[in-house]
């Protein structure tokens, strides 16, 4: 890539080469990270919306399924600070509630996506001839499929059943996340399968094979870890991606119950009092908006950060 | 310039496997779904059980997976979509009338996106890192974490009812007549292909950015400089095409999820279009429907794959020899 331009200004190769060799992998991936004045910022705001409701529902003690006919769509006030739904319900409590669940889904399908992918994108990886041809078709099927139609599809046929299986919370929790993970491995398989091409040719997976590593091994110890860069910068992203997967199927009405205010759900109840009390669709819109932006900030500041190309 | 038929012919032959596996997966999903449309029939005490297995039998149930797949594919193929349960009409009928509405707000919406994505790209990375470039990458930023339920909502909330200037429900019985008519269906029309049309620009206008710069520093541009031509040329006509290679690829990568867009887009406006017709039959349990328009979906992302395709030959005619 002679004489083409980074993506961003943030570091350049001479700073690297000029530091100091003592520096350890993990200290200068967090250098070049600090660089990039957006994603820092960015993940200072999903480090305060993280805390916030992983430790919020404990500190802000209102219920978050207290009725009040009394207190009906109220604005914002110090009793309320984001105001009441049409039931008088708190939206501070329901938002901190609901924020937890959102970026549960995020996280739980990311790893689903991630582990998935990483499997089929290494055998693929791996093996040459009809398998990886076979795995590669099918990740070409699953890029083409409609996914947010097929999303409802599924959802529609098969939540019934999980419902009665396990309960209605964890069951609509479990489908959403191995739905929405199910349908995102397919850029993670891309990936690892590119970098296992070209890192099983590379001369120190020769020298473990040499040395009689068994094939596990050489996977797991020499070219996996090599691989996992541009799969972290994918699965940050992802989180991103689900968390908009998970809130447009609330928003639709078809994901979680009223009962589970995730930000997507609270959306969808307040879309139809726009006019009486906007600041209901405001405050978790927002919310929604702050950490995708953040996220998808920390992962371009990551990119920057773990592109090998900064290293040589 | 054309393009060598056998070329577009192997793509076609290429598109086909696809649709088989979307349909293989469609109907496994639907096999494997807890429950079958008689089971209402087998739990209702009213019918006798010999009624319900007769129905059963007359429908095929009990045929082995296999054959009732090839029976429901040779269906669809045939336009036999069977009979929407909520509306009372035929489902090809039912999305027939919705079809037009959803192409028309997608294609605009996607015009729109490539007239912003292209000039604004490839301007930032003619000057990449100016003030120019800062912005509109920040703009971008935000335009593609913004998801559309949200940036639909806060424009219903300024334009129709903060300003009160556009209509925030779609009606496709517009009361008026002449130009007239057709200023309405434009007002009504603004807010939803905005809403699509500017997330998708969001994410166009990185990739074009992106490719451009790729691109720009490259000898053979340098070398048309130095010809001496004019920058306007050097950019348009030796820079463009090539930086648009990469952009095609990307762009066909995202064809599900400007569907996916455009379904929650047209639940938010009421825009009468599939994507509504989908959520509304999820919510009665319209069976017949809900698969329809699933394979509809399918089928228009596949044949935008193909339009990809074939472009990203034209762009590149050595692919197309190759």
């Amino acid at each position: 890539m002679a004489g083409s331009t980074l993506a961003s200004r943030s570091g350049s190769p001479a700073e690297a080469a000029n530091r100091a060799p003592t520096v350890s992998l993990a200290q200068d991936i967090w250098r070049r990270f600090k660089r990039h004045r957006m994603a820092l910022i960015g993940a200072l705001i999903l480090l305060v919306i993280v805390v916030g409701v992983a430790i919020g529902p404990w500190l802000w003690t209102v219920p978050i399924n207290a009725i009040d006919f009394t207190a009906r769509l109220k604005p914002p006030s110090w009793q309320h600070p984001f105001g009441t739904d049409d039931l008088g319900q708190d939206l501070l409590a329901r938002m901190l509630y609901g924020g937890r669940i959102s970026i549960a889904v995020g996280l739980a399908a990311m790893t689903i996506a991630i582990v998935a992918g990483t499997i089929v994108g290494a055998i693929a990886g791996m093996s040459r001839g009809i398998v990886d041809t076979f795995l590669m078709w099918l990740t070409d099927l699953f890029l083409s499929l409609p996914q947010l139609p097929l999303l409802l599809l599924i959802i529609y046929l098969f939540h019934g059943a999980l419902k009665k299986m396990v309960g209605p919370e964890t069951g609509v929790f479990i489908m959403i996340v191995v739905v929405i993970g199910g349908f995102r491995w397919m850029p993670v398989a891309r990936l690892v399968r590119a970098q296992f091409l070209s890192l099983r040719e590379k001369e120190f997976v020769e020298a473990a094979r040499a040395l009689g590593a068994s094939r596990l091994r050489q996977v797991l110890r020499h070219i996996l870890p090599n691989a996992f860069g541009p799969v972290i910068v994918a699965g940050t992203i992802d989180i991103a991606a689900a968390i908009i997967a998970e809130s447009t199927l609330s928003f639709l009405g078809l994901g979680f119950p009223p009962d589970i205010p995730t930000w997507g759900r609270v959306l969808y109840d307040a879309k139809d009092y726009l006019d009486i009390a906007p600041y209901w669709a405001l405050f978790p819109g927002t919310l929604i908006f702050l950490t995708v932006l953040s996220i998808n900030y920390i992962g371009d500041g990551l990119r920057d950060a773990l592109d090998p190309r900064r290293v040589l | 310039m054309t393009l060598p038929g056998t070329f577009i012919l192997r793509r076609l032959l290429i598109a086909l496997p696809s649709l088989l596996g979307i349909s293989i997966v469609l109907f496994t999903v639907l096999a494997l779904a807890p429950g079958d449309p008689f089971g209402e029939l087998a739990t209702n005490p009213n019918i006798p059980p010999e009624v319900a297995a007769n129905l059963r039998r007359q429908f095929g149930m009990d045929d082995p997976v296999p054959v009732r797949y090839l029976r429901w594919l040779t269906a669809m193929l045939h336009g036999d979509w069977g009979f929407s349960f909520a509306s009372r009409i035929n489902v090809d009928t039912l999305i027939m009338q919705r079809l037009p509405t959803t192409i028309m707000v997608i294609g605009s919406s996607q015009l729109l996106a490539l007239l912003i994505a292209l000039p604004v790209g490839i301007y930032a990375a003619t000057r990449p890192y100016s003030l120019f470039d800062q912005i509109a990458n920040t703009l971008t930023f935000i335009g593609f974490s913004l998801p559309t339920f949200f940036t639909g909502l806060l424009l219903i909330l300024v334009f129709s009812i903060q300003l009160d200037w556009l209509p925030f429900v779609y009606r496709s019985d517009v009361n008026a007549s002449g130009w007239r008519f057709y200023a309405e269906h434009f007002r009504q029309a603004i807010m939803p292909v905005a809403v699509l049309g500017l997330f998708q620009a969001a994410s166009w206008t990185r990739y074009v950015r992106s490719a451009a710069l790729d691109v720009i520093r490259l000898d053979y541009v340098t070398t048309a400089r130095s010809k001496g031509l004019k920058e306007r040329t050097v950019v348009v006509k030796h820079v463009v095409r090539n930086a648009l290679i990469p952009v095609v690829t990307l762009i066909a990568l995202q064809i599900p999820a400007i569907f996916g867009g455009a379904i929650v887009t047209e639940q938010i406006f009421r825009v009468p279009g599939i994507g509504s017709l989908l959520i509304s039959a999820i919510l009665a349990n319209d069976t017949p429907v809900i698969m329809a328009v699933t394979f509809v979906f399918s089928c228009l992302v596949i044949t935008f794959n193909l339009v990809a395709d074939i472009l990203y030959g034209w762009l590149d005619p050595r692919i197309s020899l190759g």
